[in-house]
């Protein structure tokens, strides 16, 4: 009896533990998701609600303008073609390259592979500094160039740890010494068996490098020159932290108009941006969480 | 004699094993010459730096650089403004992972567990840029979200983005708000990693929820705990340059000067190479010395470590 009696004591405070936990959790929730609603909510409210302050969490008279607007701009346009091509490119290129150096140092028979693995994780706890890696890329007459944005940052050292730990976990010994006594040269192996076998953790890369990517602004900021290259990050830098909303289309408006649909444009323009990455987000969630944890296991 | 047994492993690796070799050289290439050929570069920052006679042919100067931004009375800015945003971050940015996690271990409603994790988590997919423009346009001195709610509420607006007294708050909890989510997710993995017949034990000495995690969880995953502490306080010197730049205005500048951001100016707007470089160098060789030290300390005192 006396057991018992404490131990539904004991439930109740730990019930009470737990309804405070969950509490804050809901809390927590509420405070992530608000801005996220408040913002797509003003993106499609009308602009006079928008510069009035009205909205507060749903949608205030629904109105597509700021969209509409923003498709017709050209700059955003150029930008978001921009951003596209340097997401699809850079991540091939940066995917081939890491999977590439991360599959033979997996290999524990490759002479040189600590040493070689050593040389690499060195360069995320130092590195010669801005100046001197600019000077390299101008060397190379990458300065304004898009290659500038493909190339020098194509290998995280982080990627390569991930990769290789999971080549190294999931691809057997056994596999490659039975193939290797038949005949099957490194490179046959790499291409069909390596390369089907590692789907995972080619997702995996593919995602965090196109991620980075979409939402890189600093390369582009140093290295190009020319409006017509900037990548979808750096308009939006100009136009809603620097604040040049000075764009042809709008020139014909009412000065009121002009200033409220500037204001609504912001709203629109961070949607436009975050949109891909957050809608595939709910789908790769999985697979960025394994990749965390394969790098962690051995990293 | 371990030489001379290493080198025909190494030809009989290199016979069997060319093709690895050839496929590895490209990558190791692009290290060699984005990442080893900078540090050469860094020469600059003990010369005086002539376009027309190029980094190897430019004077050398010793530690003149040096001297002259140990000298120059922003150093101290710098440093104090660099120092005070990186350990506000290590402060108030360090716990809350970790406190989330032990929450989000004791749901066992898998569906709303599911669901913390989703929402926590998606603020890391924003770019910096977008972040920092949802802050510039919630805290607008007129039109902001946040002042429109305070003048709701009787109160008058705060011009929060050109105070410098609350420039390091903005900075840190936004990045709070960013990653938390992210951060805690290796705490939750170390979580699931605890040893089950401990919970076992600890049920049948009749320890509540709050014993168990202070007895159990929190012991279970104090080495997660302890490396990512070494890595955080490693790299307090490397506090990012492209959020914080982006905050910058003239009304902030004061608070918001770091190392990065003067290398950037001086360096890159004010073509100031060998100058700009030298104050790199010496926020990239403290930052090293930093991490050896907190590393050999872990070391000493608990059996984690980096290596």
């Amino acid at each position: 009896m006396a057991t018992a009696a404490t131990r539904i004591k004991e439930s109740a405070a730990d019930r009470a533990f737990l309804i405070v936990v969950y509490a804050i959790l809901i809390v927590v929730v509420i405070a992530v998701l608000y801005p996220l609603i408040y913002i797509v909510s003003s993106s499609v409210s009308s602009p006079s609600a928008v510069s009035a302050g009205r909205v507060w969490l749903w949608p205030v008279d629904l109105s597509l303008k700021g969209y509409q607007t923003l498709f017709k701009d050209p700059q955003v346009l150029t930008g978001y073609g921009n951003s596209l091509f340097y997401t699809a490119a850079g991540t091939a290129i940066s995917v081939c390259l890491t999977v590439m150096l991360a599959y033979p140092l997996s290999r524990k028979t490759l002479f040189g592979r600590n040493l070689l693995m050593m040389v690499i994780t060195f360069t995320m706890l130092f590195s010669g500094g801005l100046i001197p890696t600019y000077m390299v890329v101008k060397a190379l007459g990458m300065i304004d160039s898009r290659w500038a944005l493909l190339i020098p940052n194509a290998v995280w050292v982080w990627q390569v740890i991930i990769a290789r730990s999971f080549f190294q976990s999931s691809i057997p010994e056994e596999l490659v010494e039975a193939s290797e006594m038949d005949g099957c040269s490194d490179l046959r192996f790499m291409r069909s068996v390596v390369i089907p076998l590692s789907k995972p953790i080619i997702a995996v890369l593919v995602l965090m490098y196109a991620v980075g990517q979409w939402n890189a602004y600093f390369d582009a900021l140093i290295y190009l020159k020319t409006a017509d290259k900037f990548p979808l990050q750096l308009i939006l830098r100009s136009i809603i932290i620097q604040n040049n909303s000075g764009n042809s289309v709008m020139d014909a408006m009412k000065q009121v108009e002009r200033q409220q649909l500037a204001e609504l444009l912001k709203y629109s323009l961070i949607v436009v941006a975050t949109l891909p990455v957050l809608i595939i987000y709910p789908f790769v969630q999985r697979h960025f969480v394994q990749g965390m944890l394969v790098g962690s296991v051995k990293g | 004699m371990e030489a001379a047994g290493k080198r025909p492993e190494a030809r009989k690796s290199f016979a069997r094993h060319w093709q690895l070799y050839l496929v590895i050289a490209p990558p190791l290439l692009f290290f060699l010459i984005f990442k080893y050929y900078p540090m050469l570069n860094a020469v600059l920052a003990f010369k005086d730096y002539y376009v027309t006679k190029g980094i190897w042919g430019s004077p050398w100067i010793g530690f003149k650089n040096f001297e002259m931004f140990f000298e120059n009375p922003i150093f101290w800015t710098l440093v104090k403004n660099t120092l005070l945003i990186s350990f506000y971050l290590l402060l108030a940015g360090f716990p809350i992972p970790i406190l989330l996690a032990l929450m989000l271990n004791e749901v066992r409603n898998q569906r709303f567990k599911r669901l913390v994790q989703l929402v926590t988590f998606a603020p890391y997919f924003i770019s910096t840029v977008v972040m920092v423009s949802i802050l510039m346009l919630f805290l607008a001195p007129r039109l902001g979200f946040v002042n429109v709610f305070l003048n709701h509420l009787g109160m008058s607006s705060v011009n929060f983005l050109g105070n410098p007294g609350l420039f390091s708050s903005i900075f840190v909890w936004s990045d709070i708000w960013q990653t938390a989510g992210y951060s805690a997710v290796i705490y939750l993995a170390a979580l699931s990693a605890v040893d089950p017949t401990l919970y076992e034990a600890a049920k049948v000495d009749g320890a509540s929820r709050f014993q168990k995690i202070w007895n159990v969880d929190l012991p279970g995953i104090l080495p997660t705990i302890t490396i990512i502490l070494i890595l955080n306080v490693g790299s307090v010197m490397a506090i990012g340059f492209e959020k914080i730049y982006l905050l910058q205005n003239n009304l902030n500048i004061s608070s918001s000067e770091i190392i990065a951001t003067y290398v950037y100016r001086i360096g890159l707007l004010n073509a100031n190479y060998s100058f700009a470089t030298a104050v790199g160098l010496f926020n990239s060789v403290i930052n090293l010395v930093l991490l050896f030290s907190v590393n050999a300390l872990a070391r000493r005192f608990s059996n984690s470590s980096i290596w």
